[in-house]
């Protein structure tokens, strides 16, 4: 589904990510873990175009995708919610979903032009799918408040709606979890195990590690830009190079608090 | 009495015209946050190109909307220009706008002359409360009307109108769900292009235009278009008539020559009054 080659990214002659390799197979729950400045979001922004690459490559579904704008990888069908809330303001929360079906339409901007308003029918299956995304992640309650009224951990949520709508194949959670309260926490934990189980591909950067090692078939680690270490949540938690980098300092991080 | 209602509808019409191009300058600074000063030519052309297609023996009706439609390809054709290439700033597209808008008048002249022209309207006069008006300045007025409804139809009900409200509210969330905002911007350009060839359409018949009208034009639209915050449509279509309303009045009881400087004036007041306002919607 998704094969990252040695991709390399770097700002002001400092590698974000180094010589990144990483395949993700389809229906994988693919988790990614690494200290402040590993480099993970910086993955992410490649992988859905906001950034480009010095060097390497990305393909997607069997083709290469690293040279597309954004809207045509989204197109494509790879979908991010970032931490920071990328929302509508002016629009309810129900039209923000409504917006993310637009991703859905492959077939491109000509043909999405050619519809017409009168195709009502659509518009209302649309509306429907929409309020169906909010009820999964919980939100069917606020769908006509505004959408700069909710709360930043809802927001988040909200764009996890606005993606869904576009039906991704590849869908990226940058740090879904911060910011919310353990209850919260619980019902997005089953929200992507659901996403998962019905076959969609999933890319999870999480700070919570037992979250990550609960949920993810498989787990890449990296290390200041670097890859250092892949494999099953039991595989990484006995890497020596993981514990040393990152999984030591996280559980004397954690038995400090 | 009579010819205050003269100069009141007539201003109305003015005014309409005035709306039509100031939501030409809404709907492209809302998606692409450019002032695109080539606004007011776009409305020459409409105005230019019925009048040729009239005189080649189109019909009524069909000639107009031919002259609608090639304002909005030179529309989009300008806007291809102006931001076509990516990530040129707002600032540099105005500019290449206003060459656009220089280059065009060279154009006129060449074309059309330097003369104001004309082109036959509906005819006719109409009472209205006593006074006589010309039939085309209240069909002025439903069209604009009509084409306002259209207007706000479209940006709220149809997928590519909604298209360009996600791309107006937030690009970069407009871009995550696929939304090609480059395009979107275009076509932006588009539209202002319709909407300045109907103001041209609309008015060249009881108000000649030339080579020398898109810089009075666009005064005016864009002192609409300012008195809507540069955001909103419906606002801009009240500051429109306001607008057209009290040029005529100035023009019909002082002197005619004072129109444009009304338009500065009143849009020199409320910049400076909602100075505040406009830059908020600039810093988003």
């Amino acid at each position: 589904m998704l094969t990252v080659t040695s991709l390399s990214r770097a700002f002001g002659g400092v590698y974000a990510t180094k010589d990144v390799s990483v395949t993700v197979p389809e229906g994988e729950l693919r988790g990614v873990i690494g200290p402040n400045g590993a480099g993970k979001s910086t993955l992410f922004n490649l992988i859905g175009g906001h950034l480009r690459a010095n060097a390497g490559s990305i393909e997607f579904g069997g083709a290469r995708v690293d040279r597309l704008p954004v809207h045509r990888r989204a197109r494509l069908g790879i979908a991010i919610v970032f931490q920071g809330a990328r929302l509508f303001p002016e629009m309810s929360v129900l039209e923000n979903v409504m917006v993310g079906a637009n991703a859905a339409t492959r077939a491109g901007a000509v043909a999405a032009a050619l519809r017409l308003p009168s195709q009502r029918n659509e518009e209302r299956g649309i509306r429907q799918r929409a309020f169906a995304a909010l009820g999964r992640v919980g939100l069917a309650a606020w769908a006509e408040r505004d959408a700069e009224a909710l709360p930043l951990g809802q927001q988040r949520r909200l764009q996890v709606a606005r993606a869904l709508m576009g039906e991704p194949r590849l869908l990226l959670l940058d740090e879904p979890a911060s910011g919310l309260r353990a209850a919260e926490r619980e019902d997005l934990s089953e929200l992507i195990t659901e996403l998962h189980r019905e076959g969609m591909t999933i890319m999870l950067i999480e700070h919570d590690v037992s979250m990550v090692m609960r949920l993810a078939d498989k787990i890449t680690v990296l290390d200041l830009g670097e890859v250092i270490a892949e494999g099953t949540p039991a595989e990484i938690r006995r890497n020596q190079r993981v514990i040393d980098a990152y999984l030591g300092g996280e559980a004397a991080h954690a038995d400090a608090e | 009495m009579n010819d205050f209602i003269t100069y009141l509808v007539s201003g109305v019409a003015i005014g309409c015209a005035f709306a039509l191009i100031g939501s030409g300058f809404v709907v492209v600074h809302r998606v692409t946050r450019v002032v695109n000063f080539t606004q007011g030519t776009l409305a020459v052309f409409g105005g230019l190109i019925a009048s040729t297609l009239l005189k080649g023996a189109l019909p009524h009706g069909i000639a107009e909307i031919v002259a609608v439609l090639s304002a909005g390809v030179i529309g989009l054709i300008f806007g291809f220009i102006a931001t076509g290439k990516r990530g040129t700033p707002p600032l540099i597209s105005l500019l290449i706008t206003l060459g656009l808008s220089t280059l065009s008048a060279a154009f006129f002249i060449l074309f059309w002359g330097q003369n104001p022209i004309s082109p036959p309207g509906i005819g006719g006069a109409t009472d209205v409360l006593g006074a006589r008006i010309e039939t085309q300045r209240l069909l002025v007025v439903v069209v604009t009307v009509i084409a306002f409804v259209v207007l706000s139809l479209f940006f709220d009900r149809s997928y590519v109108g909604k298209g360009l409200t996600a791309a107006a509210s937030n690009p970069r969330a407009a871009r995550l769900v696929g939304i090609n905002v480059r395009w979107m911007g275009f076509l932006s350009f588009g539209i202002a292009g319709v909407l300045g060839g109907l103001a041209g359409v609309l008015i060249a018949p009881t108000n000649a235009v030339s080579f020398a009208s898109d810089l009075p034009l666009a005064l005016g639209g864009f002192a609409a278009a300012v008195f809507g915050g540069l955001v909103s449509v419906w606002r801009t279509l009240l500051g429109g008539i306001v607008l057209g309303v009290v040029g005529q009045l100035v023009a019909g009881y002082l002197s005619g020559s004072y129109q444009t400087e009304v338009a500065l004036l009143m849009m020199l007041a409320i910049m400076i009054v909602r100075y505040k306002s406009l830059s908020a919607e600039e810093a988003k």
